[in-house]
């Protein structure tokens, strides 16, 4: 086995993934104690712009694997080109981030090859020959702390937000080696029809700094706006609890928590949210906690870092205000 | 058709859970114990396909003897069968040794689709059921949150939540799919069906019964293990703030430029 370190580079629309750019970041901390060198596997078709996006994140190696069959993903496809490099050139780890793609195509590569695999990691660490890696379990009642045995290659399927996005200016000018790719199309078994957009004029969940939740507290659908306009002020997500899901407020991939995301951004201000447990599953892993709130009992100003009392639809439609405010004067 | 529903028993997800004292794992005395949710989702699929199109819904598990329970669970939904593989030589497999084992009793039965849960809620993994469709060479859709199978039976178009869209992706039966909690409402399990499922034999089988060595699925197999299990990080109530709207949007702005550094 070698002791390189690959990141998986899941890219859309010519861009690599915020996660896996994170996940660079991982890479390098761990090859101060592993050795080998920083590979980013770039699968796809017509992905020049993709290279070079990831050239100055401080990658040592970027390995194209360039197939028109590659053009959208599919479990086959993508699976069949990552087993097949993982198996030519023996990484000790391979990195994917912890995405609808990353869920889908790890899992399957794993079992293929017979690699360890542990997902939705919190931190990675290479400790006496193995990753050790940190995870939420039992929806976040417990961290688990997971070791990889055996040889041969692992794959970590790890959470975004973990780790900080790598500078773009790295000296490092990789090597980008071109690997073959054999591809039949018959081989491919599914095919993705369309790709429908859900066109939010907020970012998307997971690549968000800054997340404004909305609970039960938000009354009815049309209140949401203020959180969109207090989002579009901040550069912010929306999201909510399960209760306006339910209430058919806003739709599925809103959700937060046990029963929908997991996210861990810098911030999260939670408006109406009452934090019942399986709420806090999905979000007590944020850095910084706000909550806004007119019953000072909720729950939720119980992991707080700033609790509000008061009415969330006179302070976000002010807190909007003032954040315009500030960022126009600097 | 011919559908296999895969099943989990798991913590209830409701109910706080006690770390044992030396953190390998959690005490389970007292813990209710259920079929992990998104399991119920797969069920309801299952059984939803076979209204559509006639045939059997088989249940599998794997785990120890107690797990009957939640394979009754599906079998009171309106299930036919439930089979579980239940050996000591399993403790401490990995997710890929429950998949091989899956596996292993899946191809000894006629499948169209094998349908299960997109996670577990004990172990979060997501694992399970891509690792099942590669060991069954079937392919895969995974995290359906809409499902229409075509009239004849032979194939599935699905929609999966991506980041930022959902995809809509055609999957040729035999298949394998894995499900999210958005696809469907689980029905409840009726009165006949309780007591139906009370009578029903669930066909146990061991490693050996399958052709399985121990060496191959169990714990000398895997390639993880669990170190320990620790409590989140505590986090402690920070600063309230109780005064007029005014006060409270300097006090979040505050925090936002000065403490988190997002402004």
């Amino acid at each position: 086995m070698g002791a390189d370190i690959w990141v998986y580079i899941e890219h859309a629309e010519a861009a690599p993934k915020k996660v896996s750019l994170e996940l660079l970041s991982c890479a390098r901390s761990l090859s101060t104690e592993l050795g080998g060198n920083i590979v980013a596997f770039v699968p796809g078709s017509k992905i020049d712009q993709v290279i070079a996006a990831v050239g100055s994140r401080g990658a040592d190696i970027i390995y194209a694997a360039e197939h028109p069959l590659l053009d959208t993903y599919t479990t086959d496809g993508y699976a069949a080109v990552l087993a097949d490099a993982v198996r030519a050139e023996s990484p000790a780890i391979v990195l994917v981030g912890s995405t609808a793609q990353g869920r889908d195509l790890a899992p399957r590569v794993a079992a293929r090859l017979g690699a360890g695999i542990v997902t939705d990691c919190a931190t990675l660490a290479w400790r006496d020959g193995k990753v050790l890696a940190t995870r939420p379990m039992y929806t976040r009642k417990a961290i688990g702390t997971v070791r990889v045995t055996g040889g041969g290659p692992c794959i970590a399927v790890v959470l975004p937000a973990m780790y900080p996005l790598p500078d773009a200016d790295s000296p490092r000018r990789p090597e980008v080696r071109r690997r073959p790719v054999h591809l039949d199309g018959k081989a491919i078994r599914t095919s993705v029809r369309e790709v429908k957009s859900v066109h939010r004029e907020t970012i998307p969940l997971i690549e968000a700094n800054v997340i404004i939740s909305g609970g039960r507290g938000m009354k009815g659908p049309e209140n949401f706006a203020i959180l969109d306009d207090l989002a579009r002020a901040l550069g912010a997500a929306v999201g909510s609890s399960r209760p306006p899901v339910d209430s058919g407020w806003v739709p599925h991939d809103y959700e937060i928590g046990q029963t929908g995301k997991t996210v861990s951004p810098q911030v999260y201000l939670a408006c109406g949210i009452s934090g019942a447990p399986q709420h806090l599953a999905g979000m007590s892993g944020s850095k910084y906690i706000v909550a806004i709130n007119k019953d000072p009992n909720a729950p939720m100003f119980q992991v707080a870092d700033l609790g509000v009392v008061g009415d969330l639809f006179e302070i976000i439609p002010k807190l909007a205000e003032a954040v315009r405010k500030a960022k126009s004067q600097h | 058709m011919n559908i296999i529903v895969c099943v989990k028993q798991v913590p209830d997800t409701e109910a706080p859970i006690r770390i044992t004292p030396d953190g390998s794992g959690i005490d389970e005395t007292g813990v209710t114990l259920v079929m992990n949710y998104y399991d119920e989702h797969a069920t309801e699929a299952g059984l939803r396909l076979r209204e559509q199109f006639g045939g059997t819904v088989t249940l599998v598990s794997v785990g120890p003897e107690r797990a009957k329970e939640a394979l009754r669970t599906g079998l009171a939904m309106g299930a036919d069968d439930a089979v579980l593989v239940s050996d000591p030589a399993l403790n401490g497999a990995d997710h890929l040794g429950v998949a091989r084992v899956l596996a292993a009793v899946i191809k000894t039965l006629p499948h169209d689709a094998v349908i299960c849960g997109k996670l577990s809620t004990d172990d979060n993994a997501t694992t399970v059921g891509a690792a099942l469709a590669e060991y069954l060479g079937l392919p895969q859709a995974t995290a359906v949150a809409h499902l229409e199978v075509d009239a004849a039976g032979t194939g599935a178009v699905v929609h999966r939540e991506v980041e930022g869209g959902v995809e809509v992706l055609a999957v040729p039966f035999p298949a394998l799919l894995t499900v999210e909690r958005s696809l469907n409402e689980p029905r409840y399990p009726s009165l006949p069906g309780i007591m139906k499922a009370k009578r029903k034999e669930i066909k146990t089988l061991t490693l050996e019964n399958l052709g399985l060595a121990a060496a191959e699925v169990g714990a000398a197999a895997a390639r993880t293990a669990l170190v320990r299990l620790s409590p989140p990080p505590a986090r402690k109530a920070g600063r309230m703030v109780e005064g007029d709207t005014e006060q409270a949007v300097a006090a979040i702005l505050a925090f936002l430029v000065d403490e988190a550094k997002v402004l």
